[in-house]
């Protein structure tokens, strides 16, 4: 057997990261904003957040499986162009709460909700640093071993068991109390 | 007859250095594929069946890195023990742009032919083979059933062979 896939790229600067970087436990998800199963684990993840507190970091990279999502890149895209402007976890939380409406003027509402310069995201859709940011995202989740949407590293290595609420918890309470 | 469960993986997949066997299957109704006729490097993703969520993952994330493969010059191909109506459907529905190929009739013969054939339940084991462009088998590896293998190690393996 293999061992399990580990994270390629380390979680470093450029990362949307919330929480602190001595955290116990480094949570990496990477995500679709369209999947559904995205929008399911982003109410766990939440309640992960309020659980662990301070021993948990949390990091959000772009996994937009655009031949079953057509609607995941770009708004994968908006969010990083937000981002620019550090509201990248409102966007984040934005549109996962919004899921089912991610049309081209809905994306537009949810950057005016989040108070990001609509104009000024216009200009970084145009410009393409964003569709790099996303590609390369992309990209490193299919060196990592990422094997669908959503896909948890925990510290490094790719978590392959149920992300459900009690199971998750407990596996990562398990690596929280390992000496 | 060995039982394959998610944690007891006992494998009859071909491995490293054996020519792969060639074939010739329905990619779509009239419209066969055979192995010999492919140029370069090959990746074959068996895969149990079409429309299973596992299986729908799997796929989808080989389409988001089939650029990465071409870009080696290889090509992926899909095989499931599923009828062509079947994977014509799921191909659409999935916009996947690589071949989605029948080993339906007769049933599996191909996935015994390369060792991942499931007796116990007559679908096709969750295997990766990378064919190099002699088509030997370079890398192989068997995913438990019910996990997606990714695709990072395919792709590992066919930058490996250049």
């Amino acid at each position: 057997m293999n061992n399990r896939a580990q994270l390629v790229v380390p979680v470093g600067p450029d990362d949307h990261v919330e929480g602190s970087d001595d955290a116990a436990i480094t949570l990496v998800e990477y995500g679709d904003y369209q999947c559904p199963y995205c929008g399911q684990a982003y109410v766990i993840v939440k309640q992960l957040q309020r659980d662990f507190g301070a021993s948990l970091r949390l990091v959000f990279r772009n996994m937009p499986l655009t031949n079953v999502h057509p609607q995941a890149e770009l708004a994968a895209e908006t969010a990083e162009a937000v981002a620019l402007q550090g509201k990248f976890w409102p966007m984040h939380d934005v549109l996962f709460e919004n899921q089912r409406d991610l049309s081209g003027p809905a994306l537009l509402r949810y950057v005016e909700d989040v108070g990001a310069d609509l104009s000024e995201v216009a200009n970084s859709l145009n410009e393409g640093a964003v569709q790099m940011r996303v590609k390369d995202d992309v990209e490193s989740g299919i060196r990592s071993g990422v094997n669908g949407t959503p896909t948890f590293f925990v510290n490094g290595e790719r978590y392959d068991a149920s992300w459900e609420y009690d199971a998750f918890h407990d596996y990562l309470q398990e690596v929280l109390d390992q000496p | 007859m060995t039982t394959n469960t998610p944690d007891t993986l006992v494998s009859n997949a071909l491995q490293p250095g054996v020519q792969a066997p060639d074939f010739s299957l329905l990619a779509a109704p009239g419209q066969k594929v055979r192995l010999s006729e492919l140029e370069g490097p090959v990746v074959l993703i068996f895969y149990p069946a079409d429309w299973s969520p596992v299986c729908g993952d799997e796929l989808s994330m080989f389409e988001s890195a089939n650029n990465l493969f071409s870009d080696r010059g290889a090509q992926l191909v899909g095989i499931a023990v599923d009828g062509v109506w079947s994977h014509v459907a799921f191909k659409a529905d999935r916009r996947l742009n690589f071949p989605l190929l029948a080993d339906f009739h007769p049933k599996g013969e191909v996935a015994r032919a390369y060792g991942v054939y499931r007796d116990q339940d007559g679908v096709t084991e969750r295997a990766l083979f990378v064919l190099n462009a002699e088509h030997d088998v370079a890398w192989s590896y068997v995913s438990p059933i019910g996990i997606s293998p990714g695709v990072d190690g395919a792709l590992r393996a066919v930058e490996a062979l250049s």
